[in-house]
């Protein structure tokens, strides 16, 4: 079984937020990033498959050279090999249309993706990629086992769980559930020495169109300080929510 | 342009360039993850169980030491050929450095097992002993500890009473006596054993096998209850007629005492890197309470008192790190250097590349080891009583650091090492202090110049007063020795003195050399805390050079002498562009409150 899991570079969830630019750009000053947390569950999930059914596993990612390093800790996590397609993640049809082309070229069983990454929250791109490339499609999944070409998914559903079958090719919108967080694996130090050996291509961007572009973003107001109410006091706890919070 | 690499204490007479030093901000992408791997290892597996470790669990500390064996980390400076990664020194500094993270405690069984359980025997080891059992213990499948103490064989290390008797055939040793405070005793299964054959002046090294089924003489004491680092095993080790082949000496006989220091000497750079992650996590978790907690309606962040503790944590630390970090990448070069020359082998070269600055080994291990010990005393402090309460796990981190200042060498010995070691590297020409001791007599007997240069430029006064500093530290162990001659060793406050002026020298210089890059590289707008850090701890440190300047001088001259001495003293402390300490405190503090954790 090929697999492909789609690797997010996103900022680790500690990370002070700020916008340059006039708010229009992230910026990534003193910032550490990570692996997005959804991808981390699948990559994990691949490795499983790797050790288990023998799979092999690639890792993607698109963006610029800075990514690098995320690609290498998934290398060094375990994966065979890495591409990363050159130019700037700007938006989720994008992104997509880049994995597709990935995707198709590589003619893999499998496509493990985040359900959304922690960055942006598009949650778009798993399907927009199952849809270009015309594979089946299990989004919010917490659960998956293959066999042969066939596979068993359970998804998270408003209050409860589906399990359904499909068959490959098969991709996935994966969450925690796929493994669970003590299952992640800390890349041990043969795995970081060898993670320079293996490949890791750059491959070029097919077309850099820009369906959408981000016009500004706004940071939500810092919540203010709690105004602790006496438990008798009804009258002074009205008057704060009618007239302070307007909310009654 | 090829870095020159100076020889261990020739930084006392010869001027560094910062670009020849390596800082924590070269760490290259693979020490980067390896950073972050021992992190999420040390958050995960020690720091989540802090509370099972504090009651005593060994079997726990056992289970965590065979994940840091799967995991690679207690095989970093092992050699490839005998199952290790063989990654340099400075990769064995940095795991050293982050396992400590949870305040220390776990650190010691890593640092018990990894160095002095195991460098012994790379180190001093035949073939068929490293063949045997470097692979296993570089694995994490075998532990090691290092029996060297006695009851009454601490510091003194080489009067042990233990005897190591040969058998009749010749074929192996009958070894008898009583170790005592022996790390992961508790589970460990290889021992390096130092006895005495028949009337030896030195002790001699050994390797004992130690199972529990068939304990072959060995019986253990209960473990000890200690004031801290209670995720260490520690107990005492008795051998009754232990019987061990011949083939499992050390090295030759009578070269135990040579090993057991040697194998230290590695040992206190290790321990300098295990005192660093020990305090930023204290100092984040300090900055993050002080920043939630409110007295008089304000969180107590904003105090000067506060601030001023979190500024001089902050300092401490990253001053211990420039510190650390330029000797542990000096030794690499070091080492590579001798291999490349074909010469050594790497078990050679390494140990003669850590002999070589075994005296930045002594002040690291003193000077890190205090300001770990400082950093967790100020924690509790900014903690108050919350402090105090073993809910909160600075009270933990405040007994795991007091360890730091007694074993691989008491900082007593330690200070009095680095001096000593640095008189026998001047006598065998290692370090030529004769000529630039004579500069500086003449200098003090001429006219001072009034004029003051140009100081504009960073650094470029703190950079002359280390110069200075230099001068100082030669005016007055020069002095000492002069007057005492062999019978310096007698002199301990003066030893101890003389000592203070070196690492206070060797700190300051570091840090300044760190921040200097860090502003060339980045401009000095981008890196004003740092540069305060430098300028800060320089300030601090020409208080305690005076102070220890002052105390020998007064102690062994008179007269016209004293007097000369005195103003030279004064002469070689001069600041004339005196920083405000306190503008630099808050600088510092801003930082570190605004982020919440320390952040350099
Ligand atoms: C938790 C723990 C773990 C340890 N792990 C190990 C281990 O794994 N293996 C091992 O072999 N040992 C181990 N030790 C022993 C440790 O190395 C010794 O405790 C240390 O070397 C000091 O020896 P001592 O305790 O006998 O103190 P002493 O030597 O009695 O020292 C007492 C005091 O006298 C001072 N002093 C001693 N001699 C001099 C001198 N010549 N001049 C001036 N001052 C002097 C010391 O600095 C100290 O302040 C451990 C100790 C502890 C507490």
């Amino acid at each position: 079984m090929k697999i492909l899991v789609c690797i997010s570079h996103v900022p680790d969830t500690t990370s002070k937020i700020n916008f340059t630019e006039e708010n229009t750009k992230f910026d990534s000053n003193g910032v550490q990033f990570v692996i997005n947390p959804n991808d981390e569950f699948g990559l994990t999930r691949a490795m499983w498959f790797k050790e288990k059914q023998g799979a092999e596993v690639t890792v993607v990612n698109v963006g610029t050279s800075e990514t690098e390093p995320t690609l290498r800790k998934a290398l060094a996590i375990g994966a065979d090999g890495a591409i990363r397609i050159n130019t700037p993640a700007t938006n989720s049809f994008s992104v997509a249309k880049q994995l597709a082309n990935v995707a198709k070229d590589g003619a893999y069983d499998l496509i493990i993706a985040g359900r959304e990454s922690i960055d942006y929250n598009g949650g778009m791109v798993p399907g927009m990629l199952a849809a270009l490339i015309d594979a089946n499609f299990v989004n919010n999944c917490i659960n998956l086992d293959v066999e042969g070409s066939d596979a068993k998914a359970t998804r998270e559903i408003d209050g409860g769980k589906e399990t359904v079958s499909t068959t490959l090719p098969l991709v996935i919108g994966g969450q925690k559930g796929l493994v669970e967080e003590s299952d992640l694996r800390i890349p041990n130090m043969r795995g970081i020495m060898m993670a320079r050996k293996k490949p890791l291509t750059v491959v070029e961007a097919n077309e850099t169109s820009k369906e959408t572009t981000s016009i500004s973003f706004e940071k939500p107001t810092p919540k203010g300080a709690v105004k602790l109410v006496a438990s008798d006091n009804i009258d002074e706890l009205v008057n704060l929510l009618h007239n302070e919070a307007k909310v009654i | 342009m090829e870095k020159e690499i100076l020889r261990g204490g020739q930084f006392l007479v010869k001027e560094t360039s910062c670009e020849n030093i390596f800082t924590p901000e070269d760490f290259n992408e693979d020490q980067l993850m390896m950073k972050e791997a021992v992190t999420e290892f040390v958050d995960r597996e020690i720091w989540a169980k802090k509370a099972q470790f504090e009651q005593k669990d060994y079997a726990l500390t056992e289970s965590c030491m065979r994940q840091a064996g799967e995991l690679g980390f207690l095989s970093i400076s092992v050699p490839e050929a005998y199952g290790g990664m063989g990654m340099g020194f400075v990769d064995t500094c940095l795991v050293c450095d982050y396992i400590s993270g949870a305040t220390g405690s776990f650190s010691t069984a890593f640092g018990a097992h990894t160095g002095i359980g195991t460098m012994p025997i790379t180190l001093y080891g035949n073939e068929e002993q490293k063949q045997k059992y470097v692979p296993k213990l570089a694995s994490g499948e075998w532990f090691g500890s290092y029996c060297l103490t006695e009851p009454s064989a601490g510091s003194d290390a080489n009067s042990g009473k233990t005897k190591a008797v040969l058998s009749q055939d010749g074929k192996t040793y009958k070894i008898t006596g009583q170790k005592m405070w022996i790390s992961n005793a508790g589970f460990c299964s290889v021992m390096i054993v130092f006895a005495r054959i028949e009337d030896d002046k030195n002790i001699t090294g050994f390797i004992v096998e130690y199972d529990p089924e068939n304990p072959n003489g060995i019986t253990m004491g209960e473990e000890e209850h200690k004031l801290g680092i209670r995720a260490s095993s520690t107990r005492q080790v008795f051998f009754n007629d232990t019987v061990v082949p011949v083939e499992n000496m050390l090295s030759t006989r009578g070269n135990g005492f040579k090993i057991a220091m040697n194998a230290l000497n590695v040992g206190r750079i290790k321990l300098a890197a295990a005192c660093l992650d020990a305090q930023r996590r204290t100092i984040t978790e300090s900055v993050k309470y002080a920043n939630e907690r409110i007295q008089f309606k304000t969180p107590i962040s904003s105090f000067g008192a506060i601030r001023q503790k979190i500024a001089e944590m902050a300092t401490n630390c990253w001053v211990g790190e420039a510190a650390t970090y330029r000797a542990s990448k000096d030794i690499e070069d070091r080492i590579t250097l001798r291999q490349n020359n074909g010469k050594d082998t790497h078990q050679e070269a390494e140990l003669k590349g850590v002999e070589e600055y075994a005296i930045e080994c002594s002040i690291l291990k003193v000077a890190v080891s205090e300001f770990v010990q400082k950093c967790t005393d100020e924690g509790i402090q900014i903690f108050g009583g919350m402090g105090f309460s073993e809910e909160t796990p600075i009270e933990s981190a405040w007994r795991d650091a007091r360890i730091s200042r007694i074993y691989e060498g008491t900082n007593e010995i330690n200070r009095m090492l680095s001096i000593g070691m640095l008189i026998k590297k001047a006598m065998k020409g290692h370090v030529n202090v004769l000529e630039p001791a004579m500069a500086v007599k003449e200098e003090l007997m001429g006219i001072p110049s009034f004029d003051v240069p140009d100081y504009s430029e960073l650094f470029s006064e703190e950079k002359n007063i280390i110069k200075n500093l230099k001068k100082l530290f030669l005016m007055v162990a020069g002095a000492t020795l002069q007057k005492y001659g062999e019978k310096i060793e007698k002199q301990q406050q003066l030893m101890l003195a003389a000592s203070d002026i070196l690492i206070q020298i060797y700190l300051a210089e570091s840090a300044i050399l760190r921040a200097e890059k860090m502003a060339n590289k980045e401009g000095e707008d981008n890196v004003k805390e740092q540069i305060a850090m430098a300028k800060l701890n320089l300030f601090h440190a020409i208080d305690v050079i005076e102070t220890a300047g002052k105390h020998s001088i007064i102690s062994f001259s008179t007269g016209d002498e004293q007097r000369m001495m005195l103003m030279g003293l004064k002469r070689y402390i001069k600041y004339v562009n005196m920083p405000n300490i306190i503008e630099l405190r808050h600088i510092i503090a801003e930082k570190v409150i605004n982020e919440n954790k320390y952040c350099f």
